[in-house]
């Protein structure tokens, strides 16, 4: 190799070495904050997880110990309902927009409107539900909070369904058509099939993204301290609880603030992790 | 022609018949005054350079371009006596007549029986004896019966490129078109599958008119009755394939299949 040659290798290699310390370090100072979030978590949380937390409701001002189980029965309770809402109608957006739209005017209207909806603030969401679900009825309500979750979860579903399905090649759908097919059982029997892996995905990073949120729930669902499973009354959630109680001034409420914490950290980090995995084990169908 | 294939052009009927065929992508003009007879239970295949037009001309005859807003065919492609470029024709009948398999095996992602039984289930109500005698029939009919009998519950997925293809014919052969378009069918396969696909063909076409465009001159040589070679979307020459490759009437299609071509 002539020397014009080796000084431009030697340059080449250099680049490289500067471009990878720079995305490792990237990298490492992510990892890092990640790994601080959940040190921090896990030494205040800890100690608040105990039977208790799953068996006893939240503990009234000033008396002793207490649990949880009403705001994980809330939450679970209002995402179930979210989930049950947003998949079939964020899953028929997205098969709308990726096998029957493509470029009329209704998809890129769609379009354009899930992509606002994916940036919308989620407190201008619970406004705007509290204003039409909560002020009419009068009383703060868990169907009133799985709404303000649903309309941040299915812009979420909309488009993941869309991409996934826009992965799908073509010759899958052609393949299905040539069978004589109508466009509808192609979408729902084949396509859909095909990207079920990604769309299923999709909703569990809906869930993950909404099962922390407390903006939304703050003006609709608000708190209930007693147990209760009726949606049409407030219902205690985790994020709400969490918020009030890390506030109080008493020592139990705190400690019982960083366990639910601890306890959405770990749920949202296990179904990021099963989504993940489920991906990447079911991407060949 | 010789007396011998008029007699037998006299003895046969035409399934599809294209006259006067001209077809655009958007502005370009991807076939020029197209005419050409496909007999029924023959083989037909079509052969020609890259970009020729031979798989746009295989897609207008099942009308799988119309999927495609911006692609458009002029004058007539009769099947049976009936237009099928009428904007009235109903295209999922028509393709249900008219099977298609593509150059890349494109399983479903379901089971070995289901994508058999996937073509089947919508324009037959089959009790559940009948569709398994329906998936056996067609499964054996594309030869591969034997190699997946044990295994109908796994996915299609699951099977090697080349029985991946066969299942795609078995599928197309199961809804018992009357037609079958084989668009590069071996393509992507080994010799050996290659050849099962081949055996294929000419056991299909006892009961089905095939036509099958082809990279592989040998191939169109040894599966086709009548080869038509194309060039630049235009039909060159249409003929017995015995008398297209031994002597073709124009220079052209000499270059081509002796390899001197450009």
């Amino acid at each position: 190799m002539d020397q014009m040659n080796m000084n431009l290798y030697a340059k080449r290699r250099r680049a490289n070495w500067i471009g990878l310390t720079l995305s490792m370090a990237a990298m490492g100072l992510g990892l890092a904050v990640l790994l601080w979030i959940l040190f921090i978590l896990f030494r205040n949380g800890l100690s608040a997880v105990d039977i208790a937390m799953f068996t006893r409701d939240t503990p009234a001002p000033g008396s002793e110990g207490g649990g949880l189980r009403n705001a994980i029965v809330g939450s679970l309770m209002m995402l179930g309902l979210t989930v049950m809402v947003s998949t079939p109608v964020g899953i028929l957006a997205g098969v709308y927009l990726a096998e029957y739209g493509d470029t009329s005017r209704t998809a890129e209207l769609t379009r354009f409107v899930t992509d606002i909806m994916l940036s919308a603030p989620s407190i201008v969401l619970g406004l705007f539900v509290y204003a039409i679900a909560v002020a009419t009825v009068g009383n703060f309500s868990g169907y009133a909070g799985s709404l303000a979750l649903s309309l941040i979860a299915i812009p979420v579903v909309v488009r993941t369904t869309e991409n996934m399905l826009r992965l799908v090649p073509g010759s899958l759908r052609e393949a299905a058509f040539a069978l004589g097919a109508p466009r509808w059982k192609v979408s729902l029997m084949v396509t859909l099939r095909a990207a079920r892996a990604g769309v299923i995905t999709g909703v569990l990073l809906a869930v993950a993204r909404i099962s922390g949120e407390t903006a939304p729930l703050l003006f609709t669902a608000l708190n209930n301290q007693f147990f209760s499973t009726d949606m049409g009354k407030p219902m205690a959630n985790l994020p709400v609880v969490i918020f009030q109680f890390a506030m109080s001034p008493y020592e139990n409420w705190i400690r019982l603030a960083w366990g639910g914490a601890l306890l959405i950290t770990l749920a949202v980090l296990i179904l990021n992790i099963v989504a993940r995995v489920w991906f990447r084990d079911r991407t060949q169908g | 022609m010789t007396p011998q294939a008029a007699e037998r052009a006299v003895q046969t009927t035409n399934a599809i018949e294209v006259r006067n065929l001209n077809f655009y992508y958007g502005k370009f003009q991807g076939l020029k005054n197209i005419n050409l007879d496909i007999v029924e239970r023959k083989v037909t295949a079509f052969i020609g350079p890259s970009g020729c037009g031979k798989s746009t001309l295989l897609r207008t005859l099942n009308r799988m371009y119309s999927l495609y807003p911006g692609q458009r065919a002029e004058g007539e492609i009769n099947f049976y006596g009936s237009n099928i470029l009428d904007e009235r024709q109903d295209l999922n009948l028509l393709r249900a007549r008219i099977g298609m398999v593509f150059q890349k095996p494109t399983p479903f992602p379901m089971s070995i029986y289901d994508n058999i039984a996937f073509g089947v289930r919508l324009y037959e109500d089959l009790k559940r004896d009948e569709m398994d005698d329906r998936v056996e029939w067609a499964l054996t009919k594309a030869a591969l019966w034997n190699e997946v009998k044990d295994k109908l519950n796994q996915s299609g997925l699951s099977l090697s490129g080349g029985q991946q293809q066969r299942l795609c014919i078995a599928r197309s052969v199961a809804v018992k078109p009357s037609v079958l378009l084989l668009d590069e069918p071996t393509s992507a396969l080994d010799p050996i599958s290659t050849g099962k696909v081949e055996e294929l063909v000419h056991e299909l076409k006892s009961d089905y008119t095939i036509a099958i465009v082809t990279h592989n001159m040998q191939q169109a040589a040894r599966v086709s009755d009548f080869t038509t070679y194309m060039y630049l979307g235009e039909l060159i020459e249409y003929g017995v394939t015995s008398e297209i490759f031994v002597k073709p009437r124009r220079q052209e299609t000499e270059d081509y299949i002796t390899g001197r071509f450009g």
